[in-house]
């Protein structure tokens, strides 16, 4: 698989408007010959951006799934992704551009997105249990909480914020450029490291909070080092592309499917998938429809949404008692 | 060596365990023994190290047990939780590997790991279900898939809450004589039991809990007392001998 991400990187900084055959890049790279400047200031970073954020968004939602003990929890379903757009369009309108530079989306997406993770949690939890029914509900009031906070904002908005708000509402990376590659890069280093060191204990969690504890797992380390990671890195794809549904959910059943359950497996393997499945994703969003796109948010929902579904009849046995 | 001196623990102004002493000698098989709500499952997490004491004082092998650090403590106990559930497809073995985690420092288990595992997997008669997923295994199956995962983990002291729940009378037997078996080893482990003629032929020693205190401490012999067993569950018993000379308790009313 990690021999799959360059090569979807190649194929789909080749494919669009202005035709590159993938074998041709390192040649277009090295001369400099025609096609030099889509490559590298509109394709490259646009790939490159969309790797970061499906890597993101497919292994904050393996986490989430592990640390709330539940396969169906999803950054986007638990509410996760609304707050840190909320938190980013907030900033947006309230505070402005001027202030942090390009710092202050991703941070303030991150502050709410934070918030909420640990809002769902409080809230879900008793006794140390998530209790499902309770997460679902829930996120969606806090996802219907968050939409209404942002369309107020819409609402506050002048003219130039509204532009900007909406620009970024719509999502997908057709704002892609180096500079916003340049903000989220460092932050997806250190959350996929963050979390990535979570796996074992991730495992032995699996088994419930108590059982992790006298297995020798630092289990209230374990939840704060998880939700600082998940809230990082969510609040970093969501200011940098907006809500884009599903990859979370869906990359680390397709893994568990393909060889178990192991998140020393499952937690990687899923940033690889998540950074493949949303090249692909974003890849077909601009090319179906030429010269037109696709918001890449509905080309993840049409994958993720039957998906979804799927796994709800088959799970609704075990997880819905 | 365990001791507890003067161990209490309250939570929401209620106290679960009052005063409890206690010296646990290496090599044993205690039984905590009690009704719904005695206090055994809060007095072995006490133990464990998982629920800090309110008032008193509890020490492993001559240190508190708030002086080791988490991996140090999960290789000297542990612990058999009554419920168990599991979200993903893991397999009985990968399952049973979780044991251990307190020996690895974030790496794959080596052959000795997996060795290891599967012997405990053989120990419960759990060896056919080593590649199943942990999510299809029925009730006493996947109970013994539990045991076999601290077995894996391989302390001295064993931590057990009702560890025969959901088994067949061979399979509680089975577990029982492992317990035993591993008493013989040197080391030590304490079950929270309901079953009383169980813990009469296995127990060496037996406390008794009632509504957190301890009202009676030794031999099943001298616990397991008619007036002992009518005073703590509040409805009569009869005490025969078992053919192999434990005492055999019957309740003995029917309505009440």
């Amino acid at each position: 698989m990690s021999g799959l991400l360059p090569i979807s990187i190649c194929v789909a900084a080749g494919v669009g408007a202005y035709q590159i055959l993938p074998w041709k890049i390192p040649r277009i790279l090295f001369l400099q010959e025609d096609g030099f400047a889509v490559l590298l200031y509109v394709r490259f970073p646009r790939v490159v951006l969309a790797a970061l954020v499906g890597a993101m968004l497919a292994i904050s939602g393996t986490t989430l799934q592990g640390i709330f003990r539940n396969p169906l929890a999803d950054p986007g379903l638990i509410g996760i992704t609304a707050g840190a757009g909320l938190g980013a369009s907030l900033w947006i309108v309230l505070v402005g551009g001027g202030v942090l530079g390009m710092w202050g989306l991703p941070i303030a997406a991150f502050a709410c997105g934070m918030l909420v993770t640990i809002g769902v949690w409080k809230i879900s939890e008793t006794r140390g249990k998530v209790h499902t029914v309770t997460l679902l509900l829930a996120g969606i009031a806090l996802n219907s909480l968050a939409g209404a906070c942002i369309g107020l904002m819409t609402f506050l908005a002048d003219d130039e914020q509204l532009r900007s708000l909406t620009f970024w509402l719509l999502g997908g990376f057709g704002g892609a450029t180096w500079s916003v590659v340049l903000v989220t890069f460092p932050i997806a280093i250190v959350g996929l490291f963050v979390l990535l060191q979570q796996a074992s204990a991730l495992n032995a969690i699996s088994l419930g909070e108590s059982e992790a504890y006298h297995l020798g797992v630092p289990t209230e380390s374990l939840k704060r080092l998880s939700v600082f990671g998940v809230a990082l890195t969510v609040g970093a794809a969501v200011s940098a592309a907006g809500g884009i549904g599903f990859i979370g959910l869906v990359v680390p059943h397709l893994l568990r499917l393909m060889g178990g359950a192991d998140h020393r497996y499952v937690l990687p393997g899923s940033a690889l998938g998540g950074a493949i499945l949303l090249i692909l994703a974003d890849l077909f969003s601009r090319t179906v429809v030429i010269p037109a796109e696709l918001p890449v948010g509905v080309v993840t929902a049409l994958i993720g949404g039957p998906f979804f579904l799927w796994l709800l009849i088959k799970f609704k046995s075990e997880v819905f008692l | 060596m365990i001791e507890l001196e003067d161990v209490s623990y309250q939570i929401n102004g209620k106290w679960l365990v009052q005063d409890i002493n206690l010296t646990i000698k290496n090599g044993l098989l205690w039984g905590f023994v009690g009704p719904n709500g005695a206090g055994k499952s809060t007095l072995l997490r006490l133990i464990s190290g998982e629920l800090i004491p309110t008032t008193g004082e509890i020490s492993f092998f001559g240190k508190p047990i708030n002086s080791y650090e988490p991996k140090e403590l999960a290789r000297l106990r542990a612990y058999l939780q009554q419920k168990r559930d599991i979200n993903f497809p893991f397999t009985a073995l990968e399952v049973v590997l979780f044991g251990r985690y307190p020996y690895l420092n974030g790496t794959k288990e080596t052959t000795s790991d997996i060795a290891i595992a599967k012997k405990a997997l053989r120990n419960v008669e759990a060896d056919a279900f080593t590649y199943r997923l942990y999510q299809t295994l029925s009730g006493g199956e996947a109970s013994r898939i539990d045991v076999a995962r601290i077995l894996a983990q391989s302390p001295g002291l064993f931590l057990l809450d009702e560890p025969t729940n959901h088994l067949d009378p061979r399979h509680q037997l089975q577990i029982l004589n492992l317990c035993k078996n591993i008493c013989d080893e040197g080391k030590t482990v304490i079950t929270a039991i309901h079953d009383l003629n169980l813990a009469s032929m296995y127990a060496d020693q037996l406390l008794m809990l009632k509504d957190g205190v301890s009202v009676a401490c030794g031999s099943p012999k001298s616990v397991l007392t008619q007036k002992m067993l009518t005073e703590t569950y509040n409805i009569s018993f009869n005490i025969i001998p078992h053919p192999n000379g434990y005492p055999w308790v019957m309740p003995c009313t029917k309505n009440f």
